[in-house]
């Protein structure tokens, strides 16, 4: 074991898999010179691990501004024995590249009856939380949900960024990665030799039996704090992180409200057609019987992202709103007013 | 010009001789109602189809766009999974799941035609990505009409084509209307010069009827490809008989009479069959090539009528490579 942050895990992955197989290559704006920190060992290109220097310029390739003849050529590499990793370094440039992804990364091998397979993974991170205003602080995740033949992940800790990431690339199909900047600088003990975090299977961040909240991404941190605080008044929450949302670990998010009998759901994506409300309708039609009481979303508003500081910072789910959410459910009377989205 | 083995030039007139066939065919299945759908035929671009694809090798890469069966013909797809794919039949190349638009069959390096129109132009570039990464020696090549031209990811494509030395050809097959739009009411400039602004040749064929004049002009390109000396963008002139697909009734007549009569005595197949004759292939040779073309379209429509439809569950497969992933 090895501490390592978010970041850090991010790039040990990709250096891992780069190591594991010649048709893994990099190409994305900027990642030649590491602007990003997943594809250096340390400051200065003559740092053990800069990966120009060990991999060439032949499989870590700067790319022009070109979003959708990026993802496309990605799409034609990966369709003919390339294994790329494309850094489309914010997740809001995914939309130049909609028609790819849409009409191509995710229909090509339905269309053509299953000849094409399509192993690529598109990297992005969600700069939310950081005050850059409403076009860099997008958390497009649930738009790609509704596009079938794409799978999703979004890891929440650094064992999870690097052991899902070689899943990722090793998966057949195309997989989005989306990142949330907020968690960049979060650290923890991390396998230094390779491990795999399968597709598709939920982590139990907290073990609880009062209360359930499934929790994505930086919202997975705020629940778990948010549980502990509970716990001092004895309420036993636990907390999902899904970590894959396509495919979705149903089995595990049913399992713990069947057990406990509430939902709450966090997510710092928009609340309109979002994640919490794919798995509050899952949970309302698979096990509404188990329920007793009614599910409580804590989601971003259907709002864009203001500037200010002072603005901004009411936006996303916090250990705040989401314990506001959990004692509602479990009928505590509530502490303070919350002016926050809920 | 090459000297091209009489085979060659045989198999040349045999291919547009199956477009042709095989168009002609699919429209008549379209007004009955045979093939679902519409589709859009290649009928007079054979020459410009088929002059490309030839010069492209079975391991080459290609991808097209909505006028789609041309471009996997020409390149030596066999008629009866195609036909079948049209008909919505089981035994289709795409099991059912494409259609006309959406033909693909890898085993000859097609990657797969689109509906989306420009859209499929990255995929042959990352396809050429890939031959220069694995050093492997494929060329690519993507087909798109004088419509797609004014795509922005035609350029997005084409400038890291250029960058990146890639073996990739962008081949525009400039019939002269997108739709029911002239193109020179659409199109600032000349197509093929836009390949200056990025460093690569440009190349118009101005005789696109001619399947000689395209093989040679593609061939060059694959050649310079293949050699490491990167992209190439051919424009190739060239005219569409039918309407833009078929069954489609347009009130305005946005292409003249005139026009059309003197593109038809421009035919790709009679001018190519003059040639032949003039070469010392006998009447009767060039004759039969014709019957072939015919009696293999005929068994295509025989196997796809003789295919069954694809098992209702077929819908939910492939999305993924495994199963469990679709919801
Ligand atoms: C992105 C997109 N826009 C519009 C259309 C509708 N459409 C289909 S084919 C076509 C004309 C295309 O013209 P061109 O590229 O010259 O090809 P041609 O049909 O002449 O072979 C149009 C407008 C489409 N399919 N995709
Ligand atoms: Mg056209």
């Amino acid at each position: 074991m090895t501490v390592m942050s978010y970041l850090g895990a991010i790039g040990a992955a990709q250096r891992e898999a780069m190591d594991a197989d010649e048709r893994v290559i990099i190409i994305g704006e900027d990642v030649e010179a590491n602007v990003y920190g997943t594809t250096g060992g340390g400051k200065s290109r003559s740092d053990k691990g800069d990966f120009l220097q060990r991999y060439g310029k032949n499989r870590i390739r700067n790319t022009p501004i070109s979003e959708e003849g990026i993802v496309g050529a990605a799409a034609g590499a990966a369709m003919t024995g390339l294994r790329p990793i494309v850094d489309l370094s914010y997740s809001s440039f995914l939309y130049m590249a909609m028609d790819q992804f849409v009409n191509q990364v995710a229909k090509n091998r339905y269309m053509f009856g299953g000849q094409a397979s399509m192993p690529v993974v598109f990297r992005s991170a969600m700069f939310y939380g950081l005050n850059t205003g409403a076009h860099h602080s997008d958390r497009p995740y649930p738009m790609f949900m509704n596009v079938p033949g794409l799978k999703i992940i979004a890891p929440a800790t650094p064992a999870d960024a690097k052991g899902l990431l070689r899943s990722a690339v090793d998966s057949d199909d195309p997989v989005l990665s989306f990142e949330a900047c907020l968690l960049w600088s979060t650290k923890e003990d991390v396998d230094e030799n390779e491990f795999w975090v399968p597709l598709g299977v939920a982590r139990t961040a907290r073990e609880g039996t009062d209360v359930t909240v499934v929790a994505i991404s930086s919202s997975v941190p705020e629940a778990v704090a948010a549980a502990e605080e509970l716990a001092k008044e004895g309420v036993s929450v636990e907390v999902i992180d899904p970590r894959t949302l396509v495919p979705l670990d149903r089995n595990a998010i049913l399992r713990s409200v069947a057990k406990t009998g509430r939902l709450v759901v966090a997510e710092p994506a928009h609340r309109t057609c979002g994640a919490a409300a794919e798995i509050s309708a899952l949970v309302a039609e698979e096990i509404f019987d188990s329920l007793k009481a009614p599910i409580i979303r804590v989601t971003a508003p259907d709002m864009q992202i203001p500037f200010s500081p002072s603005l901004e910072k009411q936006m996303y789910p916090t250990r705040a709103t989401i314990a506001a959410a959990i004692r509602r459910v479990v009928d505590l009377p509530a502490l303070q007013p919350v002016a926050a989205a809920v | 010009m090459a000297e091209l083995a009489r085979d060659t030039l045989r198999e040349m007139q045999l291919r547009m001789l199956r477009i042709r066939a095989f168009d002609e065919r699919a429209s008549k299945m379209v007004k009955r109602g045979h093939i679902p759908g519409t589709v859009h035929t290649s009928i007079g671009q054979e020459a410009q189809v088929v002059g490309a694809t030839m010069a492209l090798g079975t391991g080459d890469y290609m991808s097209g766009n909505h006028r789609s069966h041309g471009h996997p013909i020409g390149k030596g797809s066999p008629l009866g999974p195609l036909m079948a794919e049209l008909v919505g039949k089981a035994t289709g190349v795409c099991k059912g799941k494409g259609g006309s638009l959406h033909l693909a069959d890898f085993a000859v390096g097609s990657l797969g035609e689109s509906g989306i129109v420009g859209s499929s132009i990255p995929i042959a570039n990352g396809a050429a990505l890939s031959s220069k990464v694995l050093n492997n020696g494929k060329v690519a090549l993507a087909f798109f009409g004088d419509g797609a031209a004014n795509q922005g990811v035609l350029y997005e494509s084409m400038n890291m084509a250029g960058v990146w030395d890639l073996p990739m050809i962008f081949l525009c097959e400039n019939n002269q209307y997108a739709l029911s739009t002239p193109a020179h009411t659409v199109t600032s400039g000349n197509i093929f010069e836009r390949a200056a602004g990025f460093g690569m040749p440009g190349i118009r064929v101005e005789a696109g009827q001619d399947v000689l004049a395209v093989y040679d002009a593609v061939s060059e390109a694959v050649a310079r490809a293949r050699a490491g000396d990167g992209p190439t963008l051919v424009e190739v002139m060239t005219y569409r008989y039918n309407e833009h697909s078929e069954g489609l009734k347009l009130g305005t007549d946005y292409r003249n009479a005139d026009e059309r009569e003197a593109w038809l005595k421009k035919d790709p197949i009679v001018l190519f069959r003059q040639y032949l004759a003039s070469q010392g292939f006998s009447e009767e040779e060039l004759d039969g090539l014709q019957a072939t073309a015919l009696a293999e379209v005929d068994a295509a429509v025989a196997f796809s009528d003789a295919s069954p439809y694809p098992d209702l569950s077929v819908a939910f497969d492939d999305l993924y490579t495994d199963k469990e992933s679709a919801a």
